[in-house]
């Protein structure tokens, strides 16, 4: 199979990636693409992100098997990828850490970054402190009423928070307004995006970032349980923590990648952020992927529970994914995402974050239908402290 | 066949150059676009910019920000923007007119569908923005096949390389991003803009148009010392902005100092 070696070097995944931007970005692209070239063919560069990964993050993040919830299920077999317990409390650091190095080999003293749930700001706030750069992070004014404790997060990191008041309030518009700030300041500037999505080479460079946790997997569940697994089973927002743990798992052509998107209040209601199964191609933030659209081609607002997922793309090596059929795509909605962060929680000791929670939803839908011998891996791409006042509202709990 | 060739050819034969105003289609309301496209003919305009409204627009300042919502309030998408093309043709069968947006909704309408209608509409040129050449060589060939120019963005960080691809892809004029941002934040340095456009002289011998940040009569004129057009966006919002109920008399008297600062150089 010949699709690790995506993308071609104009960006593409098959019909899907690409370079979709105004002129006024080209050239900065440009210049990333030759320095990212440079960084992945260099073993200084790689050493160092591995030293990073090891002594900051707290890399290898654990394989667990969660094996009292999944004998409560009766069927296969469940492993969590403890990606929880990196520091900051998700896998989006690890992307953050490479884009933080390759801005300093460019002599960028000053990083920008658009943030949804706020993961992604917090932990592009962290790698600024840690670098001693400058950090600006977007976000949405509905989402900063949604995490008000990442805003502070961010803050106390050293970072400015820039509320975005224009189109929906959310993630793809703090993503346009980084975009437009990166357009203007591209001289000093370096945009850390936190998803396998945009222009090339940033669905590229995110994946290959975030496919530590595919390759210690890889290492992990033999050691563990003897085999690799049978399906791997990770959420899909714009798609990073399930490229991460995907793309290690593309040649193995037995092991069935599942990605799970969010179907918010169900598909029928149209309220959700299902892309891959609800959307149709197109061209938004600088590559042509799966979008929610209208019929004119106006991109319509999401809605999840978790502000992680709530995008209306999706990362264009995903689409290829499922055009191809290597990977299936399905959804879980609100109500079931909640009932397996509350399983997690009463069977094993773990809070995981409402995106995961998706992945975990899943796993717990498929489990019992399988044989004990089965072994599914989740992606526990991050931890649910962040989450607590959403699930507290849901349960009619406030918090003063 | 596109009219822009012709009306270029006119305006240099008379040492005048072209004024090239933008308004979104459908702001402030759908009913007042083709009035405002008729004035601006009226007071001066040489070629029509037609903004298509769209729900993302990266490249674009607050203020076409404001245009594109106030105009996808009232649901504006490609099929009344064509309609307003063909309203606008009713009346006026000579300007040329450029539709100018977001590879988007012309996805979702499809390529080849997009083409015919704008053909039918009398369109005669095209800007998509977030459209490369790298992107968009099939598109770029059927618009010409259909007599429809495609008019590419330079900015002040293209490459020679980038230069020599474009302007061999472009067709109708070149439209020069005088500073490094979106529409209309700040304001543009001359001899910057001046010592780019003898770059793209030297490769095309299309007309070369600067827009992104002309504000006032003054810098019109002064852009017309070094380029063949003065593209005016956010500037002209501002005043539909201000006073949306009489923004065809606004845009007329603010396009007609324009127009006599050029024509007086």
């Amino acid at each position: 199979m010949q699709m690790v070696d995506l993308p071609d070097e104009h960006g593409h995944f098959g019909p899907y990636g690409g370079v979709f931007v105004a002129e006024t970005l080209v050239h900065a692209l440009d210049e990333l693409r030759t320095e990212y070239d440079m960084c992945r063919a260099d073993p200084a560069f790689l050493a160092e992100f591995e030293y990073e990964l090891k002594h900051y993050v707290g890399r290898p993040s654990p394989v667990y098997h969660a094996r009292r919830w999944s004998s409560m299920l009766g069927g296969a077999q469940i492993y969590l990828k403890r990606e929880d317990l990196n520091h900051t409390g998700a896998h989006k650091i690890n992307n953050t850490i490479g884009q933080a190095l390759v801005a300093r080999r460019m002599r960028k003293p000053r990083v920008i970054a658009e943030t949804g749930a706020g993961q992604h700001g917090v932990a592009a706030a962290t790698v600024a402190a840690r670098y001693g750069m400058e950090c600006v992070v977007y976000m949405g004014s509905e989402d900063m009423k949604r995490q008000a404790a990442n805003v502070y997060r961010m803050k106390l990191l050293g970072a400015s928070v820039v509320r975005v008041e224009s189109g929906s309030k959310t993630l793809k518009d703090a993503l346009n307004e980084a975009m437009r700030d990166w357009v203007t300041n591209v001289g000093n500037t370096f945009y850390i995006i936190g998803t396998v999505a945009g222009p090339h080479p940033y669905p590229m460079m995110v994946r290959d970032f975030q496919s530590v946790i595919g390759r210690e997997c890889m290492q992990q569940m033999p050691e563990l349980a003897g085999r690799q697994p049978d399906v791997v089973i990770a959420c899909v927002g714009g798609g990073s923590n399930a490229m991460g743990i995907f793309y290690p798992y593309i040649p193995l052509e037995a092991v069935r990648l599942i990605g799970v998107e969010a179907g918010g209040f169900g598909l029928s209601s149209g309220k959700h952020a299902a892309s891959l199964a609800a959307g149709k191609p197109g061209v938004l933030h600088g590559n042509r992927t799966y979008l929610l659209q209208d019929e004119h081609g106006q991109i319509v607002e999401t809605h999840s529970i978790s502000a992680g997922l709530d995008y209306p793309g999706v990362g264009p090596e995903h689409a290829w994914l499922k055009d191809s059929g290597r990977a299936e795509y399905v959804t879980i909605d609100d109500s079931e995402a909640l009932a397996a962060f509350h399983a997690l929680c009463r069977h094993e000791g773990i809070i995981p974050a409402l995106e995961s929670s998706h992945a975990l939803a899943y796993a717990a839908k498929i489990a019992p239908t399988m044989p004990k011998d089965t072994l599914l891996l989740v992606n526990l791409s991050g931890r649910g402290d962040k989450d607590m006042h959403t699930v507290g509202e849901k349960s009619g709990i406030r918090f003063e | 066949m596109s009219r822009i060739p012709n009306t270029f050819e006119i305006l240099r034969r008379s040492g005048r150059k072209a004024l090239i105003p933008f308004v979104t289609a459908g702001d402030p309301d759908p009913a007042a676009t083709v009035p405002i496209m008729h004035a601006m003919v009226a007071s001066g305009a040489d070629i029509v910019e037609l903004g298509v409204p769209f729900s993302d627009p990266m490249a674009d300042g607050p203020v076409i920000q404001r245009s594109g919502e106030r105009a996808l309030k009232h649901h504006v998408g490609l099929d009344r923007v064509f309609a307003m093309v063909r309203e606008f043709r009713d009346k006026d069968a000579l300007t040329p007119l450029v539709l100018m947006g977001y590879a988007n909704p012309i996805e979702a309408m499809g390529q080849t569908e997009f083409i015919r209608a704008a053909r039918e509409a009398g369109v005669d040129g095209v800007i998509v923005v977030d459209y490369p050449p790298e992107e968009c060589q099939d598109f770029a060939r059927n618009l010409r096949e259909s007599g429809v120019d495609l008019v590419f963005l330079l900015a002040p960080t293209s490459t020679p390389e980038r230069i020599a691809m474009i302007t061999r892809i472009a067709s109708g004029y070149i439209y020069y991003v005088s500073l490094r941002g979106v529409t209309g934040v700040a304001n543009i340095d001359l001899a910057d803009v001046g010592a780019k456009i003898a770059q793209i002289r030297a490769r095309t011998a299309l007309p070369v148009g600067v827009g992104f940040g002309i504000r006032d009569a003054a810098t019109a004129r002064a852009i017309c010392d070094i380029a063949d057009a003065a593209i005016i966006g956010s500037r002209i919002i501002q005043e539909i902005e201000t006073a949306p109920d009489s923004a065809s008399e606004r845009v007329a008297a603010f396009l007609s100092g324009v127009r006599l600062a050029m024509d007086a150089r």
